[in-house]
């Protein structure tokens, strides 16, 4: 056992209130982002609807109909009680590189299906990813110390988990934003690790300390670190997925001749896309949950000398783990795409907050050393 | 099943979604009436009791009920986390039907106290289950098929597939489409497709080709899995058993029956199965943390060193046992759960005789090993004698009188008794708790209230009980440990399902299904015109990537530049995956295959079609 260095845990602590505060800059500069584009967006919008009016007294046909019968195609998912051919058809996600070629304007769409980064230069998104950065890499910095202060590895109890979770949270954000533009994401993903850095200094503060015998184990190593990546992966579908429900919501709105009061939105990518993604990051947090759940059986075998007692913790991972099982059922499911899939999505989602949170807090289980 | 997962992915041929919106609309018109139709079928009473049982049949074994199913079953799980559940704990459920005498008894009867093992709950895992047997039965039936037959016979418009291309070979190249289609044949075949090459030495020859079965296998051995998993699971509990003991610094434990302070057999457990070894507690060990401020005194390290045997005669062994770090001896294993204080004590009965010697367990109560004790001495003559109070390893007393333990550790340890006299109601044999002492029936003797007082010991010391009852001496303090003994012969059989069904599921979720056709033919002009298409069964979102891999490929075999494709190659910026379909092919919708091989070259207007 290392002995612990209470002067780290300080500049640990100074670490964590110094990235809070960047994250706050950076939330607002994509706070920033979202107003100014939807703004600028509009304005051009309005100029190609007017270029369009002069031209299209003919009806829509092939090319610039695609675009628009593809939203419609989305819409009718979103509304997922589709059930024939045309909804299915809509199915196979490697046909997202080809949702709406052109079609950009037609539904008040402008983010790339694909989340790739556009040509175009988004100055408020820019700032706001580079504070992220450097966010990121002071938080880092505070959860390394933490380690080095404590001796081991930084999720112990309530506070470690919430500093070390944000963390992980913001990683995998940045490292998703190497390969896809989802830069709309950035208010909920730092809103979200702000929350997480505050909540956890004013709430669940603990100074640097030894572990509980019953967590020292490699197995807290093993199975809190793949518990924590794949809820930091959930914590990007659910925002996908509750953005998803509004996008079609709004698809449907702009389908059916109604205002489109939700300009920011052009921002994100249709809900069809949306979709897609969250399936694929879905499918790796489930893997990841999956291992979750095995290694915590393993370990609970190894503490308790049971491997499934059905304590209050291993309930809701079950639960939790049953709902995403649902959801990839739902996504093989006719009329439970789409919308009603994306719902399963939020209330895994749901499930998941609550098991780290009220669980962990209220409920009286094995589980119940979290530092409190 | 497996029809309906063929049909999700297979272009409809009529596919409205990419008409305009009034066309769409008459569509759905036509379609309505058939939808109608159906369901007037369906209602019709005419099925009988075979088709009732095959219609309950199919419905169990729909994906829809398997959705259905499996929420309820995450839905039904959550109230054992908000009642308490008997199995883990039965006199808290008892306490919990007390506190609530207006639902308490309700909830019961619900059983909501046993949820786990409720009759609802095991209804809905068991429909489930049978469920997905009659799923994973069918399929992998099909799935053998599939495996053992050829790739589906090519469709007569490539150029419907979510993934289409061409390629056109020069005249002077002197590749007829017969060579053509065996150079794509070839290059496939390498690639791990299984190819069927078709009419090879007709005019317009083509292949299919399909690869990935390992996904549908994958998938099955993953539901499979499950299986595996759910009955090792029901034979651990049949045949395992588990059970408790204290032991003491120098006490044994031998496996029989009666070595156990509390034992629960399985269901079909026999005391034959138990091996009796030996564990003997000889020292242990607790570290408190004295570096914290926030948990200063907690323990973070408990080390119990122990002696083992195999059985009686198998020779000794030390070991350590430790949190985490069971021991693990004839088929079971030995868990270190709790642990405190067992003060020694003498105590001499009235008759001055050594009536009780020895150490005595002290359950804990509060912080710092704040512990109570109770003392029974049946054996006392000529009055049986009882004690009950406090144990304290650092005893502190406020102003007030209240004593409390300042510390876990033997600095100023000290226990604080009441006594009693008369009958302990031991003789009757009806089991007692060994922690609570029924005063009712017995006379005080040492009390704070009485003229006598308490009794106040400290290691060492001795205390006279009045009117000649006898005397107590505290002779010193030892530790003790709980232990957690188990057998769970399913438990290894649930891991190794386990890891199956994840190697399942992985496999299933990250192998992609695929087919690929392709056609060629000899155009008047003496180019060889070859198309392709590609579709995916599942999820695929590589499936543009691979449609471009497998066009480089050709490309290179026939010398031609890839991306030079002709107008279909309308650039598209959108490209899901990698940089690859940057360049994708938007299929075209309409003109139909012969059009391209014949005559066209890529005359049609990019548009697309999924
Ligand atoms: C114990 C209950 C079940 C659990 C936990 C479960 C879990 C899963 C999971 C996690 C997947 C996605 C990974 C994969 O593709 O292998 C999946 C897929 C699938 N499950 Fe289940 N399943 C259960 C029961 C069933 C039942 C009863 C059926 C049949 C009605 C079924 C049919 C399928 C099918 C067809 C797929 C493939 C979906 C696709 O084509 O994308 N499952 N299941």
């Amino acid at each position: 056992m290392f002995p612990i260095n209470e002067t780290m845990g300080q500049y640990s602590e100074l670490f964590m209130l110094l990235a809070a505060g960047t994250y706050t800059v950076a939330f607002i500069a994509f706070a920033w982002d979202l107003a100014k584009s939807s703004k600028a967006l509009r304005a051009v919008d309005l100029k190609a609807a007017a270029a369009a009016e002069a031209m299209a007294k003919v009806p829509v046909t092939a090319g610039a109909g695609a675009g628009a019968a593809v939203d419609r195609a989305a819409v009718d998912r979103a509304e997922s009680d589709v059930s024939g051919p045309a909804g299915r058809a809509e199915r196979p996600s490697s046909a997202i590189g080809r949702v709406s070629p052109g079609g950009a304007g037609a539904a008040g769409q402008t983010a790339d299906a694909g989340m790739r980064y556009a040509a175009e230069r988004r100055v408020p998104a820019r700032v706001a990813v580079a504070l992220t950065v450097l966010g990121a890499a002071i938080h880092g910095a505070g959860v390394v110390t933490r380690a080095v202060g404590a001796g081991r590895v930084p999720w112990g109890n309530m506070y470690e988990f919430l500093t070390t979770g944000a963390f992980v949270a913001v990683a995998v954000f940045l490292l998703v934003l190497v390969r896809r533009d989802l830069r709309f994401l950035g208010t909920f993903v730092i809103g979200l690790a702000i929350i997480m850095l505050v909540a956890a200094s004013v709430a669940y503060w603990t100074p640097v300390g030894h572990l509980v015998p019953a967590l020292q184990s490699y197995w807290l190593i093993i199975h809190v670190s793949i518990a924590v990546i794949s809820s930091a992966l959930f914590t990007l579908t659910f925002a996908m997925s509750a953005l998803q429900l509004v996008q079609a919501h709004r698809q449907k709105t702009i389908a059916a001749g109604g205002a489109d009061k939700l300009g920011f939105m052009r921002l994100v990518p249709s809900a069809l896309s949306l979709e897609n993604l969250s399936y694929r990051i879905n499918a790796v947090a489930f893997v990841g949950w999956t291992f979750t759940l095995m290694f915590g059986a393993i370990w609970a075998e190894k503490a308790w000398g049971r491997f499934w007692g059905w304590d209050t913790k291993e309930v809701w991972t079950f639960v939790i783990w049953v709902v995403y099982a649902g959801y990839l059922h739902a996504r093989a499911t006719r009329g439970w795409t789409g919308t009603r899939a994306a719902w399963l999505s939020i209330v895994g989602y749901l499930c998941v907050i609550f098991n780290f949170t009220i669980v962990n807090q209220f409920f009286n289980g094995l589980h119940s050393y979290s530092g409190l | 099943m497996s029809e309906r997962v063929n049909e999700k992915n297979n272009p409809a041929p009529e596919n409205t979604a990419h008409k305009t919106g009034a066309d769409k609309a008459g569509a759905d018109k036509t379609a309505a009436t058939p939808v109608a139709k159906a369901k007037a079928e369906a209602a019709l009473p005419t099925l009988g009791i075979k088709g009732m049982l095959r219609w309950a049949w199919t419905q169990l074994t729909s994906m829809r009920t398997a959705l259905f199913l499996l929420l309820l079953l995450a839905v039904a799980a959550v109230p054992g986390s908000l009642f308490p559940q008997r199995p883990a704990n039965p006199s808290i459920v008892t306490q919990y039907i007390a506190d609530h005498p207006d639902y308490g008894k309700i909830l019961d009867s619900l059983q909501l106290y046993d949820v786990y093992s409720s009759a609802w709950f095991s209804a809905i895992y068991i429909l489930l289950f049978i469920s997905l047997i009659g799923c994973v039965v069918p399929r992998a039936i099909a799935h053998y098929k599939a495996m053992r037959s050829q790739p589906p016979r090519t469709p007569a418009r490539l150029s419907r597939l979510p993934e289409y291309g061409t390629l056109v070979i020069p005249a002077d190249a002197g590749i007829p489409a017969s060579r053509a289609i065996a150079d794509a044949a070839a290059k496939l075949k390498k690639r791990g497709y299984r190819v069927d090459v078709r009419n090879d030495d007709a005019a317009r020859p083509s292949l299919g080709a399909e690869r990935g079965f390992l996904k549908e296998v994958g998938n099955l051995v993953f539901h499979t899995s499950l299986i595996g998993v759910l009955v090792s699971v029901a034979a651990g509990g049949l045949f395992g058993y588990s059970g408790q003991r204290i032991l003491v610094e120098g006490d044994t434990f031998v496996n029989t029956l009666v070595g156990y302070d509390q034992f629960t057999p399985g269901t079909n457990f026999e005391s034959s199965q138990l091996q009796p070894y030996s564990i003997q507690l000889d020292k242990f060990q607790i570290t408190f943390d004295r570096e914290s401020k926030g948990k200063f005194g907690q323990p973070i390290d408990f080390k119990a060193d122990v002696t083992t045997k195999e059985n009686p005669d198998a020779p000794a062994e030390k070991q350590v046992l430790k949190v985490n770090d069971p021991v693990s001896l004839g088929g079971t294993s030995i868990y270190l759960t709790g642990n405190g204080y067992a003060p020694v004590v003498t105590i001499r009965d009235g008759a001055g005789n050594v009536a009780m010697q020895g150490p005595v367990v002290a359950k804990l109560q509060g912080d710092n090993y704040y512990s109570s004790v109770v003392i029974k001495v049946p054996d006392a003559r000529p009055d049986q004698l009882g004690f009950a109070g406090f144990f304290l390893p650092t005893a502190f007393v406020t102003e007030e009188g209240v004593s409390f333990s300042g510390d876990p550790e033997l600095i100023n340890p000290q226990l604080t008794l009441n006594s009693y006299f008369g009958d302990l109601g031991l003789d009757a044999g009806s089991p007692q708790n060994v922690f609570e002492l029924d005063v009712k029936k017995l006379t005080p003797l040492n009390a704070r209230n009485l003229d006598a007082g308490g009794i106040t010991l400290a290691p060492g010391s001795s205390y006279t009980l009045p009117d000649g009852k006898g005397s107590i001496s505290f002779d010193g303090v030892k530790r003790y440990i709980g232990v957690d003994i188990h057998h769970n012969p399913g438990q290894l059989y649930a891991l190794i399902f386990a890891l199956l069904a994840v190697a399942g599921l992985v496999t299933s979720l990250y192998v992609n299904r695929r087919r690929v056709w392709v056609r060629t033919g000899t155009h008047q002009d003496g180019r060889t015109m070859v198309e392709y298409g590609l579709l995916a069964r599942g999820e695929d979102h590589r499936l543009a990537a691979e449609a471009e891999t497998i066009r480089g490929l050709l490309a290179d075999e026939w010398g031609l530049e890839s991306g030079q494709n002709n107008s279909q190659n309308a650039p598209s910026t959108q490209g899901d995956n990698g940089p690859a379909d940057r360049s994708g092919n938007p299929v075209s919708a309409e003109p139909p295959t012969e059009d391209f091989i014949q005559s066209t070259a890529g005359s049609h207007e990019s548009k697309k079609d999924q």
